[in-house]
């Protein structure tokens, strides 16, 4: 497998996630609204918060109302995280490796790209938008599905399983760490909404029937934590992700050195006691997490992909990623 | 209800149509084709061509082209769903005559890169080699597998108002299209199912293993099973669609330059997973001149340094060969008649169009005199650009060419003004003749094989002779069909078939 050609899948992978994950967050939140009071509902800023792209938004928006941050998360072509961003780059990664994936993903990327342009309009209006976000998070687990059933499972395939779970471990901790550190004063009769808005966190990943399933006892802070981040059976959970991302290291040649950089970050995740910590430290715990999670990602680019065009001052000046 | 087409209201104006022999009057061969379509109706017709816009869309068959801000857009492959068919029997001929002149320019290009006897004996002009720009000296001298140096060409060819098929042009450099000739067929398939009943189109898709056996059959290393791979500049190239289309349909690697590197044992290598992987054959769709910086451009960012010295040291093949292009040039199409009476010692099966070489003195007078009507083409362009169409032309535009020619005569040649045939094409609702050519594909290395048909290409405005999809052009699949007339009644004459039923009776 060319190196170039494993870093293009390991990017398809992480874009298409990005996508399931980022319509996941706005249909989720749209709900979270509805259920809560008015004065104290979060409100939208936390979705961009859990993006990181405070800066970008603020430097285009006035403020962070419902129609900017949707806008924002769906079609904002200059934001990476976008929806339509994040399809344009899947879209553009696949069409490079069109002959290694098979024909049916790449007619279903590309109609799953066609939808979310042709359909956006619609989809940003309020009545529009569950169906639009449905629809394409349907596509999203529609085409992960093709590509796990019909690809061949080798090298190309670890890559993809790569990708998806990296991405994936990253979203649902970033999704923790901000969906806990909004949450509402520790007042008795909030009690209720509290129970709503760690519901939330759980949809925000479908985690919430096989929470149920799965922990059997009600919705709350500590073991809804362990369940998104140290459950091993629970596809979403950043510890299922990690196993996912070693099983894919183990088949891949040279793998000693990214196999060591995971090592260090199961060890800690499964170690971390969640729920004695507060709030900061979680947010700590999560910081660190996803600085590992960057590390990981440096060491498998560093060991299978293609080193970096060196490209004259000028060129690489308009290059961005 | 949807009313059937009329084909005695269809008017080729004089040209030759490939379908329709006269207003109401089908070829033979397409007797069954055109009541089939007839009985579908211009309106039901539309729609299947919608269908297949969409399917062509879904499907990502693109070609990219660079928009004026600066930027390229990726665009739907224009495509018309009425075929065009040729009988079988005139294929073969067709075949045999794009086989010999193929073989033909092999012997010549090899000549020119060893002794240079054509030269010599006086059938080729030194002064036409002298000044070609595709000539590469880096290639003297080198012996490529099996002598063969064109290994994929795609040569033109357009029917004439008289019926007569000419070759207008060959393209030995990098040739495209191939890929949709594939996927027109796959999209008929699709959309105009019915249209199978009756006929049984010779296949198309062969040629991507063909291609690879051609390939393979270049490899250095005989005894291992060869690893090709694909050389593209990227997904900015117009033709990106069809390089990774071959690819993935011969199962070879789809490289760029900066996947591969040439290690100090003039291999070449492609970095991999695994670490470097020995290429054998590389299938270049990248110019001459981007291969390979140390050799050619030393700015290029395209190619892989030190390539042609793996190549010249026998460790890596080529296809097709550096230096191939040298017989891409028009003025050289000019000789080829010659050409393969030099070296085949046989006359041409498949004529040139009349061409007046203007380095020589009485077609250069004549050429002036006429170019009103004649066309002129530099001799190293493509995609249609750089002509004088002489009957379409502005009395400022025919004196600019004859200054241009008269300063530098050996790089133009002219042609008579050709009345290309035509083939109905789905116009809105209905249906209209527009002209057309032919891109057929010629495989050789241990053996020559030619695509069934190949690409037609139609220029889907009217009137336009421009059949270049980077000039609004489009494509139609292209039948070869035999001629044993279909035996199953057909859709459309109810009555001949009523009547065939009752004397059956």
């Amino acid at each position: 497998m060319l190196s170039r050609v494993a870093e293009h899948i390991y990017w398809l992978a992480r874009y298409i996630e990005r996508v399931e994950d980022t319509a996941r967050l706005v249909s989720v939140n749209a709900n979270l609204l509805l259920d809560l009071p008015r004065g104290i509902a979060p409100g939208w800023k936390p979705l961009i918060d859990i993006t990181g792209a405070n800066a970008l938004f603020e430097e285009h928006y006035q403020d962070y109302g419902e129609r900017h941050v949707v806008r924002f998360l769906l079609a904002d072509q200059r934001h990476g995280g976008s929806i339509m961003s994040a399809l344009a780059a899947a879209r553009e990664n696949c069409r490079t490796i069109r002959d290694i994936v098979p024909r049916e993903a790449w007619e279903q990327l590309n109609g799953l790209y066609l939808f979310a342009s042709e359909e956006l309009q619609h989809g940003s209006t309020k009545t529009g938008r569950h169906r639009y976000l449905r629809e394409l998070i349907a596509s999203a687990q529609g085409l992960n599905g093709l590509l796990d059933g019909t690809m061949l499972h080798d090298q190309g395939y670890e890559f993809l399983r790569l990708g998806r779970h990296l991405e994936r471990a990253d979203m649902t901790s970033r999704i923790a760490d901000v969906r806990s550190a909004t949450l509402l004063p520790d007042a008795e009769e909030l009690r209720p909404f509290d129970t709503i808005q760690w519901v939330s966190v759980l949809k925000s990943l479908t985690a919430y029937q096989m929470y149920r399933r799965s922990e059997q006892i009600r919705v709350q802070r500590a073991p809804v934590l362990r369940f998104i981040f140290q459950h091993a059976s629970f596809p979403r959970a950043v510890r299922y992700c990690m196993e996912a991302v070693r099983s894919g290291l183990e088949h891949l040649p040279r793998h000693e050195s990214a196999l060591r950089v995971l090592g260090r970050l199961a060890r800690s995740l499964d170690s971390a006691e969640l729920q004695r910590l507060s709030h900061a430290e979680l947010h700590d715990f999560v910081d660190e997490l996803q600085a590992g999670i960057g590390d990981l990602h440096q060491e498998i680019a560093a060991t299978w992909f293609l080193p970096p065009p060196e490209l004259p001052q000028e060129q690489s000046a308009n290059q961005t990623v | 209800m949807n009313p059937e087409i009329d084909w005695t209201q269809y008017d080729c104006n004089g040209f030759y149509d490939e379908l329709v022999a006269a207003p109401g009057q089908p070829r033979e061969v397409v007797r069954a084709l055109l009541a089939d379509l007839a009985a579908l109706g211009a309106e039901e017709l539309a729609e299947r061509q919608k269908a297949a816009d969409v399917s062509i869309k879904e499907m990502g068959i693109s070609f990219t082209v660079y928009s004026e801000e600066g930027g390229t857009i990726d665009r739907s492959w224009p495509f018309d769903v009425v075929p065009r068919v040729i009988p079988q029997r005139e294929w073969q001929q067709v075949e045999a005559g794009l086989k010999q002149r193929v073989r033909a320019l092999n012997l010549f290009i090899d000549d020119l890169y060893h002794e240079q006897k054509i030269i010599a004996d006086g059938v080729f002009p030194r002064e036409v080699l002298a000044k070609s720009v595709n000539f590469r000296e880096q290639c003297m001298g080198v012996n490529p597998p099996l002598g063969i140096w064109a290994h994929i060409c795609g040569s033109d060819l357009v029917r004439d108002a008289d019926g007569t098929i000419y070759v207008l042009e060959d393209n030995l450099r990098v040739p495209s299209g191939v890929s949709y000739m594939l996927e027109n067929r796959l999209v008929t398939k699709r959309v105009l199912p019915e249209l199978f009943e009756h006929y049984a189109p010779l296949p198309v898709d062969d040629y991507p293993s063909q291609l690879f056996d051609t390939l393979a059959a270049l490899s250095p290393r005989p005894a291992d099973y060869p690893e090709v791979v694909v050389l593209t500049p990227g997904i900015y190239n117009s033709a990106y669609f069809e390089h990774a289309y071959l690819a993935q349909q011969m199962g070879a690697e789809l490289v760029e330059g900066r996947d591969l590197f040439v290690d100090d044992d003039d291999s070449v290598y492609m970095r991999t997973v695994d670490g470097p992987a020995r290429v054998d054959v590389i299938y270049r769709r990248i110019d001459d001149l981007f291969l390979d910086p140390e050799a050619f451009l030393p700015d290029s960012a395209l190619g892989v340094p030190g390539l042609m010295r793996a190549w010249k040291a026998g460790n890596v093949a080529l296809a097709n060969a550096p230096g191939a292009g040298v017989a891409d040039d028009k003025v050289v199409y000019a000789f080829v008649p010659e050409i393969i009476r030099y070296y085949l010692d046989e006359d041409a099966i498949i004529p040139n169009v009349p061409t007046y070489r203007c380095m020589e003195p009485e077609a250069l007078k004549y050429v002036l005199e006429h170019l009103a009507e004649l066309v002129v083409k530099p001799a190293n362009e493509s995609g249609g650009y750089g002509m004088l169409v002489g009957p379409a032309s502005t009395q400022a535009e025919r004196e600019k060419f004859a200054a241009a020619i008269k300063k530098d005569p050996r790089n133009y040649i002219a042609q008579p003004t050709l009345k290309l045939s035509t083939v109905p094409t789905v116009v809105k609702n209905s249906i209209e003749p527009r002209h057309v050519d032919l891109r057929p594909f010629i495989l050789s290395a241990d053996r020559q094989q030619v695509t069934t048909g190949g690409l037609t290409r139609v220029a889907l405005r009217k009137g336009s002779l421009v059949v270049n999809s980077s000039q609004g052009g489009g494509s139609k699949d292209t039948w070869i069909v035999s001629e044993d007339v279909p035996d199953e009644p057909l859709a459309v004459s109810r009555e001949a078939a009523d009547t065939r039923g009752q004397t059956q009776k």
